[in-house]
């Protein structure tokens, strides 16, 4: 399928989705919808990087909480601008993070730039804990609107449109990367950087492409989370399981393509809220976790892998 | 802000035994990443279950945290043993230890946390000992009990190992595993069985190292996080795999987070362990003593 008729077959699918929960008519749909798109995009983002080039990055919390905290700023400072507007912020300053990171690290084995990701989820968190204009430690407030702009109707729906949008907007650019030079040129590196280094390949600049549109996108799931949870700290912006989801989600869902990042959020995303209602939301977070390591160690492709394995 | 010569040299001071504690936290990884290019960043999670053995031993059984840590080294030798088994079979023999491999310890550092978190709750948990409450006093700097004793079992834990290292007919082998595991298999010896050892070692240092942690600061499963940052850093900035520059990396770190918290607060020591491991990692990767 060419770009554009996939586009247009994506924004089909979300505008049912989003139907769907208008005539469910039942908010808790909505809030559950969110997480699970929220993931979609943060796995995606997480696997334009780890699943196209191997690098593997740990500090998805580090640029998830910039675009969280952007919002929360922006909010203080302009509480008039479009939401959309704070995402299309929250994504830019996750990127120069993470063209930053990776122009300081990339150059080394890969596995420098892992352990400094996971550093870089410890440092910006300690820079959020000490700016009291973002509340510090004790956290901010941000007030959701009561009614939605556009569309009417609870401003949850509204959130829930937009990471649709998001989702949208992500699956594409991942679906094109990998038909396009520059995601022959991800695979290359992740199958043999050396080989690739030495046909030609520009694998510095395609690894600091991989890494800030990796970022930018991270930052832009993480933007509309203030007025998700209407209370931010840094406890909660930074807590772990948004970096183990988006990192188990496509593992579990398989690597190597667009799909697999989906497959994995929808149904450990969905198991997820399943057994937060059913059993309890501890043992929620336990799940992913213990996901990922069966699957990386069982079913190494993933559940994509599997299925393309039988045809 | 207060700044006298007092406060200066007792931030030095603590500072230093703090630098021994930190050798302690990362002797495990120069064992596993420096010489076995395993990168076990779940490793400070295995730290905090030594924190928990020796909360355990301490407050049902009344042992001495360290007793406790040295009554649990053969069940960590053997946890490492397993964990580099599985490591070694589902991902090291396929070479793939990169995507996956080190997603598998980042999913064993969270499975471990919140297990931890289940069992033992978010409460700061701590353990009782003679030498934690006093100080001793010389002249004009203070040593308190409960950084000293840790420094000097951390110090004994780094010399031993060093020499057990470079002794031992078994220790020269882990070694040589390090520097060229081909050769080694030609001279008809099992890289995989002394990486299963070592990787063991580096493990059992971990309950130590967990029982000396909770003796200088009461501990929630989480903290662990805090010290991925620092054990990396000190093992790049000491050069890997070696244990004297992961010595003096140690303590250069535990003096400058000593001294910012003294002098900043202690909400900003965390960032310290990053600034340095990014600032080795772009101007020497290679570290002050590496090969």
């Amino acid at each position: 399928m060419r770009t554009l008729p996939f586009a247009l077959s994506l924004i089909l699918v979300a505008a049912g989705v989003f139907a769907f929960g208008r005539w469910l008519g039942n908010s808790y749909a909505f809030f559950a919808g969110y997480v699970v798109v929220q993931y979609i995009v943060l796995g995606t983002a997480w696997n334009i990087l780890g699943g196209y080039t191997g690098y593997v990055n740990f500090g998805i919390t580090a640029f998830f909480a910039i675009g969280a905290y952007s919002t929360v700023v922006l909010h203080k400072l302009a509480p008039v601008l479009p939401l959309p507007v704070m995402i299309v912020v929250g994504g830019v300053l996750a990127g120069i993070v993470g063209l930053g990171t990776g122009y300081l690290t990339l150059r080394l084995r890969g596995v420098f730039f892992s352990i400094a990701t996971l550093a870089l989820a410890v440092v910006v968190q300690t820079l959020i804990t000490n700016w009291d204009f973002v509340g510090g430690a004790r956290g901010a407030y941000v007030l959701r609107p009561r009614t939605a702009p556009l569309i009417g109707g609870e401003y949850m729906q509204y959130l829930c449109l937009i990471m649709l949008g998001l989702g949208v907007i992500v699956l594409v650019t991942a679906r094109s990367i990998q038909r396009s030079a520059l995601g022959y040129g991800f695979a290359a590196i992740r199958d043999d950087e050396g080989a690739a280094e030495a046909s030609g390949v520009p694998t510095l600049r395609l690894k600091l492409i991989a890494t800030t549109l990796s970022g930018a996108f991270m930052g832009m799931a993480g933007a509309p989370l203030p007025y998700y949870v209407t209370y931010l700290d840094p406890a909660s912006g930074f807590s772990l399981n948004y970096a183990v989801n988006a990192i188990a989600m496509p593992l579990i869902g398989g690597t190597g393509s667009w799909l697999g990042p989906v497959v994995g959020a929808v149904l450990v995303g969905g198991l997820q809220e399943y057994l937060r209602v059913t059993i309890s939301s501890a043992v929620n977070v336990l799940v992913a976790g213990v996901l990922m390591v069966l699957f990386v160690i069982v079913a190494p492709q993933g559940i994509v892998g599997l299925f393309q394995r039988k045809r | 802000m207060d700044f006298s010569l007092d406060l200066l040299l007792n931030a030095f001071i603590s500072g230093l035994l703090l630098g021994g504690f930190y050798a302690a936290v990362s002797v495990g990884i120069a064992i596993s990443f420096g010489m076995l290019d395993v990168v076990n960043i779940a490793h400070p999670a295995f730290i905090l279950l030594g924190s928990y053995v020796a909360y355990i031993g301490n407050t049902y059984f009344g042992l001495d945290p360290i007793v406790a840590a040295v009554i649990a080294l053969p069940a960590f030798y053997l946890l490492g043993m397993a964990v580099y088994q599985i490591y070694y079979v589902a991902f090291e023999s396929r070479d793939d230890q990169a995507l996956r491999g080190l997603s598998f310890f980042f999913g064993l550092l969270f499975i471990t946390e919140v297990s931890l978190v289940l069992i033992f709750g978010v409460d700061y948990r701590l353990v009782e000992a003679r030498y934690i409450g006093p100080s001793l006093h010389l002249g004009l700097f203070d040593l308190p009990g409960r950084l000293l004793v840790p420094f000097i079992v951390a110090m004994a834990m780094v010399l031993g190992l060093q020499a057990f290292l470079s002794r031992s007919f078994l220790g020269r082998a882990i070694q040589a595993v390090a520097q060229d595991q081909l050769a080694l298999r030609l001279m008809a010896a099992d890289p995989v069985r002394i990486k299963r050892i070592a990787f063991g070692l580096s493990i059992a240092t971990a309950a130590v190292a967990g029982a000396i942690l909770i003796i200088i600061q009461p501990i929630e499963p989480s903290i662990g996080r805090e010290y991925i940052g620092r054990v990396f850093a000190i093992c790049v900035l000491g050069g890997l795999g070696s244990f004297p520059g992961m010595v003096i990396a140690a303590m250069t770190l535990g003096i400058v987070e000593s001294l910012t918290a003294t002098f900043f607060g202690p909400s900003w020591a965390p960032a310290v362990a990053f600034g340095v491991l990014l600032v080795t990692l772009a101007v020497r990767p290679s570290g002050i003593m590496g090969r």
